[in-house]
């Protein structure tokens, strides 16, 4: 099975392309910055936006008890699913009841992770993704590459390609308004023969028992606007208690994650449209077990902005498909190991622990602290490669015996100077591949501290 | 057990220790709210006019179909109550809607459900936006916006903020992705 690296050697084999990669999000990431300065209270923000978040998830059994008593007030229907074969049953369901054929989507991570889209089209569905960057990626029958920026991995020229295949643009047409005025045209008549509109959920308000979406193309709204029925999903960590919350959360949301001081749309959806049907189906899928973890609960919290995607050197360089996971960069090599700790055991090792991803975070995550805690838990669980596992064991087995450290230090700056490169560099020597081992010292700092004291 | 039940239950079995809430914020205020309104408005793409003059806009002036939602401003074309499927909608140049209050720190307008009946789609569809505002209502910060929300039972609300965008393909910022191509907010005095 290839894990992170390998895949993320494969992606920075093309130099320029991978530098082009990074230099998108750092702008991405700058831009960020400049929003965060503008907001003398930005610290106490993200304490207060981590401090709703503990609290919520402090009696998240509550509060989605009063978001469903709220939601059912508001003549919205709402669903539990288990599970994502649960929660795609159910759609399926709302959707056969209502004999609907043609489904209009809003960016929605969780449908993503329950991989609804293949589900609903197995069933004579057509789901059309209506946020661009997701329309591009699904024209290419590929995954999202970034929660918010879907299509960041790829060039004007390639989308011009893809258009020209799929929409009828002019053959070699790159030009960003052009295209974007093309996908415009095509997703309006998508629009105008939906029969449903699925979104996602941002926010769900349990005194309110609304749900908010935020959007910046308004295709949420165009989704939800024209058809009379509204499905919106959500991970049940999308509670907040409070409307006035919203302010907290708003005011970081969009400028974390695209430096904008909030997306073009918040839509707040507290009842179906006049004449119209509205579904909130609430999902736990593995939610339930991630809160039972002190050390891995509060990645609970995460508002699914990818300022944690956009800052991470080794995401820049290494482009969301090296993960393998829906959500991929620092959160999601926390989220997925609590999936499937085998598939995903190499993402906890794909950062260098830098902690940029916690500074940036506006809920505060500590997620540098919790990649590390995953590594203990993948060694425990012996699902860490071979090689690592031997090599921390060995490295265990000298670094806690004095007398043999000392030794092996001795034979070490006497041989490695002797030995031809061939060996050091060798194929076991992974660590070496791109980087030279500093010339031995002649002395060991216990010798010189010796010296010095004698 | 309903998953209902069964995902309820298995929340109340994780013993998370209990933390309060904190407290509300305050949130910047600005010397100059208005001014500061502008300033963000026109940073998101969106264009401030002060003063009720609609005739003079182009945008307005030269539109062929506009639907207005501003009492004392005419529609063109457009019969918003005699339209019953808001599919007829599409086609519908500018749509002239009064908004309650704008934001400064973000250049958003708060635009409640009601004053878009009888088509919510309408602030959407609409090639063009004009949102009609009290001069005297701007508020600093969001903080202060969700003081003033009042929540109806099923109810629809929305915070614009400048013209719909995207910037999906190569970071390019292009506006009119499938809302708005231009936003305009009209400063009116009371």
């Amino acid at each position: 099975m290839t894990g992170h690296a390998e895949k993320a050697a494969a992606f920075a084999a093309n130099e320029s392309r991978t530098h082009w990669h990074d230099e998108s999000l750092w702008f991405v990431r700058v831009k960020r910055d400049r929003q965060a300065a503008s907001i003398p209270e930005w610290e106490a923000l993200r304490e207060a936006a981590s401090a709703i978040k503990t609290h919520t998830l402090s009696r998240l059994a509550d509060y989605l008890e009063e978001f469903e008593r709220n939601a059912t007030a508001n003549g919205i229907h709402v669903h539990w699913a288990r599970d994502a074969a649960e929660h795609n049953a159910i759609v399926h369901q709302i959707l056969a009841s209502h004999n609907v054929t043609r489904l209009v989507k809003s960016k929605s991570m969780l449908t993503e992770e329950c991989h609804l889209n293949p589900y609903l089209e197995a069933r004579g569905i057509e789901v059309t993704d209506t946020d661009l960057g997701e329309r591009i990626v699904q024209l290419r029958k590929e995954p999202p590459s970034h929660i918010v920026l879907p299509a960041i991995h790829l060039k004007k020229e390639d989308i011009g390609e893809l258009f020209h295949i799929e929409l009828g643009t002019e053959k070699g047409a790159s030009d960003p308004k052009y295209l974007t005025e093309a996908a415009r045209g095509h997703l309006r008549s998508k629009f105008m023969e939906a029969q449903a509109g699925l979104t996602g959920v941002n926010f769900a308000v349990a005194e309110t028992g609304g749900v908010v979406v935020c959007t910046n193309e308004g295709n949420a709204d165009m989704g939800t606007s024209l058809p009379p029925l509204h499905i919106a999903c959500m991970g049940m960590e999308k509670l907040i208690p409070r409307a006035e919350d919203l302010a907290v959360f708003l005011r970081l949301l969009a400028r974390s994650g695209t430096g904008q001081p909030v997306t073009t749309y918040t839509s707040h959806f507290n009842g179906p449209l006049p004449g119209g049907e509205m579904h909130v189906v609430i999902v736990d899928n593995g939610r339930s077990r991630i809160l039972g973890q002190p050390t891995f609960r509060s990645s609970l919290g995460c508002i699914r902005c990818g300022a944690c995607m956009n800052t991470c050197p080794v995401y820049r360089r290494s482009g969301g498909y090296s993960y393998g996971y829906i959500v991929p960069g620092p959160i999601g090599s926390i989220l997925a190991p609590q999936r499937d700790p085998e598939k995903y055991a190499s993402l906890p090792f794909a950062s260098s622990l830098c902690g940029s991803c916690t500074d940036v975070c506006p809920v505060k995550i500590d997620l540098h602290q919790q990649l590390l805690a995953f590594r203990k838990k993948l060694v425990d669980l012996k699902v860490v490669p071979l090689q690592k596992r031997l090599g921390m064991a060995g490295l265990g087995f000298v670094l806690s015996r004095p007398w043999l450290y000392r030794m092996s230090g001795s034979l070490l700056r006497a041989v490695m100077p002797v030995l031809p490169r061939g060996l050091v560099y060798g194929a076991w020597n992974r660590w070496g591949v791109q980087r030279e081992l500093p010339a031995m010292p002649k002395e060991s700092f216990r010798d010189l501290i010796g010296k010095e004291l004698s | 057990m309903s998953s209902r039940n069964a995902i309820l239950d298995s929340l109340r079995k994780s013993v998370v220790p209990p933390a309060s809430r904190p407290a509300p914020m305050i949130g910047t205020r600005y010397a100059d709210p208005l001014k500061q309104f502008e300033e963000t408005l026109t940073a998101v793409g969106g264009r401030l006019v002060r003063g009720g003059d609609l005739a003079s806009l182009d945008v307005y002036a030269n539109a062929p179909k506009v639907a207005s939602l501003v009492p004392g401003v005419p529609s063109r074309n457009v019969d918003l109550h005699a339209i019953q499927d808001p599919h007829e909608l599409d086609g519908v140049d500018v749509a002239v809607i009064p908004g309650e209050f704008g934001v400064a720190e973000n250049g958003a307008v708060w635009v409640p459900g009601e004053i878009l009946a009888p088509h919510r789609a309408i602030f959407v569809i609409a090639q063009h936006l004009i949102l009609v505002v009290p001069s005297d209502q701007i508020v600093d910060n969001l903080h202060q916006a969700y003081e003033r929300i009042q929540w109806r039972p099923n109810s629809f609300g929305i915070l614009i903020s400048g013209p719909s965008k995207t910037a999906d393909i190569e970071q390019s910022l292009v506006m009119g992705a499938h809302g708005a191509r231009s936003c305009t907010v009209i400063l009116v005095a009371q």
